[in-house]
């Protein structure tokens, strides 16, 4: 007797567990029981589990019948003429779905001229086994899993047109690449996604070479005319907004060029570029600290303010302005009222982003790298037949990294690019590298993709032909403009008085506990103190008790609040943290004396 | 300027060669000149340098899987959860091992080998027993031996019987037909007893060295025979008569150190190191393991670098806080009014002064002016 368990729960047994099995699946395909409806029979343990819940992941397999799949040529012909649908295939029990568990059920043929009695499925394609993102990937059969990952993980990066009413739109950290191409070397997946309309990448003729160690340890070098040319150019749109805020007593926020009076006034420069409205106007540019929208707040604590203050109307500056070392055009402003119906006032924020050294770019296969030099056309290599690269790769990432799809690429893409015609490079069922070599040698080129090519500098030919082709590149998001950082002075924390920390708020660069070894192995132990001076203080010690004591610079005198004015007290210079250390300490009621001594 | 031993080697070395006087003298001053530039400077930070040199080529290593694939090799413990485990210096290694290389006249067929290895493997009475059961009735065990396993073992029944009484006093052992009799000599005894009785017994040690669970006679390149065992036991190895007793290594640092001394101790924490490093293809100057292995060792004891071993006994109060259990020594320190006089780094980094190594080690002499004191 075997066990026959429904969605996990004990429902009865059969006498024959495979047979049952069987029976239950056939019925699926006939249509009596429902398509969602998966099965399994354990063999070891002689148990049958029947699964019809959701959130099991599943799919598609031909089926098939003593080594002849269900699917024939004829259906292929009427799928292909549009009379029949996937759905009737589904429905006709020709192709059907399997879960985990059923698979273990079945023995799966990748191609059909495999196909023996013992077989139960056919698979559909055997790219089945990528993704969609993996699937974008040209010649992803010659490359290695772990750089098929990084690639489709660099492709969610890159830029592109994410939505075609990005005008429209409000969102946060938007990137939009401007002249973004179809690529000419694509896989099926491309024109299933649609990728014509939603492109995200440009065709670049690439040369793979070292630039004057310009390209080292992945990094990549631009050709400044591309560039100029509007190559990888991309704008960059971020958001503002303010809420006119209601409070207690019936008091409101107030969107409008504040007054002088206000409490937290900026400058009066400021607030120059606001209109009437107290709000800028689009297509107004922008620079670091001016105020894009003014708004003024009712002070905090109402009630004590009117008992006590004369000036009763002592509001609060609110505005929101953009901090240091941004800058950029109004886009667009939106006036608008959010679900409570406070009045909303929505701004965006337009940046031409034209790549600089810094900014990332990848192709798809993983290999990613940054901008580190921007070099004039004239001063970049050129061919014989006087082509410039748009960018130079070094042939030092190819070895380890074994990205022959990378390589495979740029032939293919070279190719297509002279025939004028994009090229399949579906995975498993590309077109071969062998009529690539093909197109190219009928086109007159040397078919292994090299070239002939002239320094850029001196005119002089190279001694190597280098490999010349063209290759589908991406931006991707990661851009200098927006991680750039530095500072000198700045904000400091309340408590530690130490420097803030992260680059919104401008605070400063973390000097670690291993930086701090640094210095100690170097021995440069005058630098290291002061690197950590920012938190330095003057504490006068009272020699006798060893506590901190009290400096009254109104009566110029300094004293021991335990031991009186007549014990010496001495200024010494420690780090705040270490005065807080021994307020912490003594409010534990631990009592640490500061016994000092010569310096010298 | 040299030291002896140096200036011995020097000096022998001079006389061999046969040189006049003046050369002499220049490859001398030479000399001498080498070597005081290959000496450390006062205030150099040879503890973080050394820290250093560890750290950061220990952050490129690697849980090496392909290591073991296919080759006959024991599971041991490799990458930095063994470099960790030496400076640590935890009292068991988690895969304690023994190398017992044999003297030639021993290992003429790799089938004598063979043979001394199966004798080194510790045999316990549940290994050669083909079933070991409690007789619910009489209330006692029952132990019936695998004659064939015995065979091989060249283990005699009277062995094992010995073994058995010198192993479980206060018991009748009893020789019955085809199997021994355990029986508890209070005839009162609970079943419970019975079965730890019976535990007891299968762990009965009869034959080999005590710890060591898997032997593997390896031919080594210069075509000896050496023993791999799993599981270490020095003291044991050391009494047996085909091992070459001078060349037995073992993994397990403190059984060295019990066995052979606190400079043996010192010696075979590098050799554990340095092994480590090299399996990993990296490369740190001997003398930052040496130094180690130095200040691990110092007080005559293996001591690991922990709260519990020699970061534990920094002088500084504020050090060992800001190391690890801060409270635990603030909370002492103030018990017995310690004193911390900011003689190291982390110290005077707390209180923003002047680090005392490098460029702030050196102090200034001042001859004060008379009439001020102190």
């Amino acid at each position: 007797m075997t066990d026959v368990y429904l969605n996990e729960r004990f429902v009865g047994s059969v006498t024959n567990g495979k047979s049952y099995v069987n029976t239950l699946r056939d019925e699926r395909r006939k249509g009596v029981l429902p398509l969602e409806m998966n099965c399994f029979y354990d063999q070891e343990y002689d148990i049958v589990y029947v699964d019809t819940t959701k959130g099991r992941a599943r799919r598609p397999l031909i089926v098939a019948e003593n080594g002849k799949s269900k699917l024939t040529e004829k259906h292929i012909d009427e799928l292909k003429s549009g009379t029949i649908k996937w759905e009737k295939l589904v429905k006709e029990g020709i192709i059907e779905y399997l879960d985990a568990s059923e698979e273990e059920n079945a023995y799966i043929a990748l191609e059909e001229e495999e196909l023996t009695k013992e077989h139960t499925h056919l698979e559909i394609s055997p790219i089945s086994i990528l993704g969609l993102t993996t699937s974008l990937i040209p010649y992803a059969n010659y490359g290695g899993s772990s750089r098929l990952i990084r690639g489709s993980k660099i492709q969610k990066q890159s830029l592109g047109l994410y939505a075609t009413n990005y005008l429209l739109r409000m969102d946060t950290d938007v990137n939009v690449l401007l002249y973004a191409q179809n690529p000419i070397t694509k896989t099926f997946m491309h024109d299933i996604y649609g990728w014509d309309k939603y492109p995200a990448g440009q065709n670049v003729t690439i040369a793979i070479m070292s630039y004057e160690g310009y390209n080292m340890e992945d990094s990549i070098v631009l050709n400044k005319s591309s560039v100029q040319r509007g190559l990888a150019r991309s704008i960059y749109f971020k958001p503002f907004n303010a809420e006119e805020l209601r409070y207690q007593g019936g008091l409101v926020d107030e969107v409008c060029i504040p007054d002088k009076e206000v409490k937290g006034y900026r400058s009066e420069k400021d607030y120059r570029l606001l209109e009437e409205d107290g709000i800028v106007s689009t297509n107004t540019k922008v620079g670091q600290d001016d105020v894009l929208i003014g708004k003024v707040s009712p002070p905090r604590f109402l009630g004590e303010f009117e008992e006590f203050n004369i000036a009763t109307n002592v509001k609060r500056e609110s505005s929101v302005a953009l901090t240091h070392g941004d800058s950029g055009v109004i886009d667009a402003v939106i006036l608008t009222e959010n679900e409570e119906g406070n009045r909303l006032v929505q701004l965006r924020l337009r940046q031409s982003r034209i790549p600089e050294v810094g900014d990332k770019f990848a192709s798809r296969h993983g290999q990613k790298g940054v901008i580190s030099i921007l070099v004039p056309a004239e001063d970049l290599p050129f061919t014989a037949s006087g082509i410039v690269p748009d960018l130079i790769f070094s042939p030092h990432g190819i070895p380890s990294r074994m990205t022959i799809s990378h390589l495979i690429e740029v032939i293919a893409g070279k190719a297509g690019a002279l025939s004028g015609r994009s090229i399949d490079a579906t995975t498993f069922d590309a077109m071969p590298e062998k009529e690539i070599r093909k197109v190219l040698e009928s086109l007159g080129f040397r078919d292994n993709g090299t070239e002939t090519v002239y320094s850029g500098i001196d005119g002089r030919e190279l001694k190597t032909k280098i490999y010349v082709g063209n290759m589908y590149y991406l931006r991707l998001k990661h851009m200098v403009a927006n991680k750039l950082h530095a500072r000198a002075t700045g904000k400091i924390q309340l408590l530690t008085r130490q420097p803030i920390e992260g680059r919104a708020q401008g605070g400063g660069l973390r000097v670690g506990e291993m930086e701090k070894d640094c210095f100690v192995a170097h021995g440069t132990s005058l630098l290291l103190k002061e690197r950590f001076d920012s938190d330095r203080t003057i504490v006068r010690i009272c020699e006798n008790c060893g506590m901190f004591g009290v400096y009254d610079s109104f009566k110029n005198k300094e004293y021991c609040t335990k031991c009186g004015a007549n014990v010496k007290i001495s200024s010494i210079e420690v780090s705040y943290a270490f005065k807080l250390l021994l307020d912490e300490l003594k409010s534990l009621c631990v009592y640490p004396k500061l016994i000092l001594g010569r310096k010298y | 300027m040299l030291p002896e031993y140096l200036n011995e080697r020097v000096s022998k070395a001079l006389k061999r060669e046969k040189l006049g006087l003046k050369d002499q003298n220049e490859i001398l001053k030479k000399i001498e000149q080498t070597y005081e530039n290959a000496k450390i400077s006062p205030g150099e930070a040879i503890g973080v340098i050394t820290a250093e040199s560890f750290g950061e080529p220990s952050t490129q290593m690697t849980l090496n899987v392909f290591h073991f694939a296919g080759v006959a090799e024991m599971q041991v413990t490799v990458g930095l959860p063994r470099l960790v485990e030496i400076f640590d210096a935890r009292k068991r290694p988690s895969t304690p091992e023994m190398k017992i290389p044999i003297k030639p006249k021993y290992a003429k067929t790799i089938e004598a080998v063979r043979q001394i290895a199966m004798s080194v493997r510790e045999t316990k009475l549940v290994d050669i027993s083909e079933q070991i059961v409690i007789n619910v009735a009489k209330g006692n065990v029952e132990i019936t031996l695998d004659r064939k396993k015995m065979r091989d073992l060249d283990i005699k029944p009277k062995e094992v019987l010995t073994k058995l009484i010198e192993g479980m006093k206060g018991l009748d052992v009893k020789e019955g037909e085809n199997s021994i009799i355990l029986k508890p000599k209070d005839k009162e005894t609970v079943l419970s007893e019975v079965y730890k009785l019976k535990e007891k017994a299968k762990e009965i040690h009869i034959r080999g060295l005590k710890g060591v669970t898997h032997v593997l006679p390896i031919k080594n390149k210069e075509g000896d025979y050496i023993i791999h065992c799993a599981g270490s036991n020095l003291k044991e190895a050391l009494l047996i008569e085909e091992a070459e007793k001078s060349r037995i290594t073992t993994n397990d640092v403190f059984e060295v150190m019990d066995i052979l001394g606190v400079e043996a101790a010192r010696a075979a924490i590098i050799n554990e190191a340095v092994k480590v490093l090299r399996d990993q293809g990296i490369d740190v100057d001997i003398r930052h393991i040496m130094f180690l292995a130095d200040v691990m060792t110092r007080t005559g004891k293996i001591k690991g670098i922990t709260r519990t071993g020699i970061t534990g006994e920094k002088e500084s109060v504020l050090a060992r806080a800001s190391f690890e259990t801060p409270l635990k020594h603030i909370i002492n320190a103030s018990l017995i009014g310690e004193r911390d006089d900011l003689n190291s780094v982390v110290e005077n980094v707390i209180l923003n002064q002047p680090v005392p190594l490098g460029t702030g080690l050196p102090g200034v002499i001042v001859k004060l002016p008379k009439g001020d004191k102190k």
